[in-house]
């Protein structure tokens, strides 16, 4: 049974928050809490998620939240959960929402531990392709030519040179039992992941595409459509990993232009038409490996 | 109650079973595994209920305490000199969230150069993250502290995580005779951990939160309050423990021969009982020697140190520890403490037992037979016999 907006909890949980105009990650938050509902134990470590909604007095979470440490946003969960069940406390949702930066580089070994242990959490990703709260430097999930502050496009070097990261695959390779990749540009794809995983005991990974407007440089109206342009243009898939198989659950036919998705953002303003080959070249390999290796539906 | 032989580590872990935490979660470490590693097997045998998290870094052993503690659950953790700075940045996460965690922390060198024995550099570098500093003398004291640790860290004056060291190899690794009393025991003692400082499925809270310059300075105001206040329960927690077991203890500080001591010697951990041991013997010979134990180094028992010294011609510190560019930092807090009160009694520091080197009772003597020389002055035993600035070493 599928859920989709029209029978989505109308309770707030994530309000009144001081995000960027058209933030992806704060719209991630807000609906996943939505499916997980009030019984929802939120963790999220220092980061833009935290930064927008935790400034005393003005404390934004309807349900329980807590920030975590940079890199302990899976440890804290752990003992959240463990904690609450210790307690004999039942039927909560221990799940934790961290950044790319949080999640791919500084708290990549407790993320990893807490699988490798199958917690049962819930560990939502939503990557915005930086680190966006401490000014747009590069992250491990950073893609490649995007100019960052850390990785400026100049007459030497044209951004960041190297590629993402793929997360997705190296949380599946610890045989976790339930990832998910996901954007906020297909919702109720998102949507029904959460709840997905909600129902299924151990650790779960969801990582959600969350374009920044601040960070990306494009308007912050063009969000959602950015994050659809992203998986239309085959350089985000929409895929689950469960029961050790890996499926693709959109199998893009016919990819939108690569160089439209990459023009609308002044990130990518510099790249020359040898760095769109390279993307484009990249993409079409990755898409080879997933339709040999992924189950297609 | 029965009598165990054990060493220190295996007393903390029984004091541990017997304050029944709800999570422990720790990280291997030489000198602190056999704690965790006896805690393990109670939990498998079921003498103790605990959730045991396996966790992949000391920085998560803490973060999972810290998670579980803010959902009101009691938890446990332990370290050492390495972990324990691995973990620093929760320490401070763990005191201003107001979280009463327990840490064992087997009181080990820090690298480099690598070294796994003892000295009280690594916790005493920690000493102003918020916790709660005890330092112990024996495995008795470690099995009734860990008991203690919860009573006092917990209590809603207080709520501020204990940090309780153990000297690494001569406390954790030596074998005792220790009072184990009975579990029943231990539940009159021990309360179970009531607080509103916790995230609650029925009344849903935000913690750990960001305060800007306008609201920071009160919530640090009132964490300084919670451990200043912690003094007074400690008292009160050994009144109490007092009463239950029939062993008492003594607060901030432990005395030995200082109500007429003309040179007195101030230290903390298990050197003591040598100490003692040298003080009388020095009393055979005429000199009226006196020992100070520093219980608790947070919160610091200035007062009573300043009382105790006040009498005296001289006092000298004995710690395992150097501020680089300084001196010790137990003697920067006792000379505060003496400058405070207004006492004039001469003092020195002797910096030995670093990497685990051996302090004898002639160390001890050489100590007695430089105060009573009229000096003040910061010396490495052993190294600097020379010198009072440490920079003649040789």
């Amino acid at each position: 049974m599928s859920i989709n907006v029209r029978d989505l909890n109308e309770s707030e949980f994530f309000y009144g928050h001081k995000a960027c105009a058209g933030c992806g990650g704060s719209l991630a938050v807000r609906i996943a809490l939505k499916v997980l509902g009030e019984r929802s134990v939120a963790v999220l470590p220092a980061g833009c998620m935290s930064a927008v909604g935790f400034n005393f007095p003005q404390l934004c979470f309807a349900n329980n939240a807590i920030i975590s440490t940079f890199a302990g946003t899976a440890s804290m969960l752990t003992g959240i959960e463990a904690g609450l069940r210790a307690k004999g406390v039942s039927d909560f949702h221990a799940v934790g929402f961290a950044g790319d930066g949080g999640t791919a580089d500084i708290g990549l070994q407790a993320l990893s531990g807490a699988i490798d242990r199958n917690d049962n959490i819930i560990y939502i990703c939503y990557d915005n392709e930086a680190y966006m709260n401490t000014g747009i430097q590069k992250s491990s999930l950073t893609p490649f030519g995007a100019r960052t502050t850390t990785t400026p496009a100049g007459k030497n070097i044209r951004g960041n040179v190297k590629d993402k990261k793929n997360m997705f695959e190296i949380v599946a390779a610890h045989g976790i039992p339930y990832a998910a990749t996901a954007s906020i540009g297909y919702m109720n794809d998102f949507m029904n992941k959460v709840d997905k995983a909600s129902r299924i005991h151990g650790t779960k990974y969801i990582h959600v595409m969350a374009p920044c407007p601040t960070g990306w440089g494009h308007e912050p109206c063009e969000t959602v459509e950015i994050a659809k342009e992203a998986v239309d243009c085959g350089l985000w898939y929409l895929a689950e990993y469960e029961d050790s198989e890996y499926i693709l659950n959109r199998n893009v036919k016919d990819f939108t232009d690569i160089s439209q998705y990459l023009r609308k953002q002044s990130r990518f303003r510099h790249l020359r038409d040898e760095d769109i080959e390279y993307i484009t070249k990249s993409r079409d390999a990755k898409w080879n490996e997933i339709r040999t290796k992924y189950k297609t539906v | 109650m029965a009598r165990q032989f054990i060493s220190g580590n295996e007393a903390f872990a029984s004091g541990i079973r017997l304050a029944k935490p709800h999570v422990i979660s720790a990280y291997p470490i030489t000198p602190q595994t056999v704690v965790v590693e006896r805690l393990s097997e109670m939990v498998e045998d079921g003498s103790l209920r605990s959730e045991f998290i396996h966790v992949e870094s000391e920085h998560s052993a803490l973060s999972c305490a810290i998670g579980a503690s803010s959902v009101g659950a009691r938890a446990f953790t332990a370290t050492s000199s390495q972990g324990l700075l691995y973990m620093a940045e929760c320490l401070v996460y763990a005191s201003g969230g107001r979280f009463p965690i327990v840490m064992m922390n087997a009181n080990r060198s820090t690298a480099l150069p690598w070294n796994i024995y003892g000295d009280q550099r690594d916790s005493l570098a920690l000493l102003d993250c918020g916790w709660i500093q005890a330092y112990v003398k024996d495995a008795q004291e470690a099995l009734d502290i860990a008991l203690m640790s919860y009573y006092i860290a917990e209590n809603e004056r207080v709520s501020t995580p204990f940090m309780a060291n153990l000297d690494g190899f001569v406390l954790t690794h030596t074998y005792e005779v220790v009072d184990v009393p009975e579990s029943d025991r231990a539940d009159l003692f021990l309360p179970p951990y009531e607080t509103d400082n916790r995230l609650d499925l029925e009344n849903p809270r935000n913690l750990a939160f960001s305060a800007g310059p306008e609201y920071n300075a009160a919530f640090k105001y009132k964490e300084h309050a919670g451990m200043m206040n912690a003094k007074q329960v400690i008292t009160e927690a050994e009144a109490r423990f007092e009463r239950i077991f029939g062993r008492k203890y003594t607060g901030l500080i432990e005395e030995y021969r200082t109500e007429d001591a003309e040179y007195i010697l101030i230290t903390l951990g298990s050197i003591y009982p040598l100490a003692c041991e040298t003080a009388d013997a020095l009393r055979t010979e005429g000199v009226k020697a006196g020992i100070i134990r520093i219980r608790y180094m947070r919160p610091f028992p200035a007062v009573e140190i300043a009382e105790a010294v006040s009498g005296a011609k001289a006092a000298a510190v004995l710690e395992k520890d150097i501020s680089f560019g300084n001196e010790g930092t137990v003697y920067t807090n006792v000379n505060s403490a003496l400058h405070t009160a207004g006492v004039r009694t001469v003092t020195s520091d002797y910096i030995g037992g670093l990497g685990g080197k051996s302090i004898s009772g002639n160390d001890i003597r050489h100590i007695y037979d430089r105060m009573m020389s009229g000096v003040s002055e910061v010396r490495f035993i052993g190294i600097d016999d020379r010198s009072g600035e440490g920079g003649d070493a040789s």
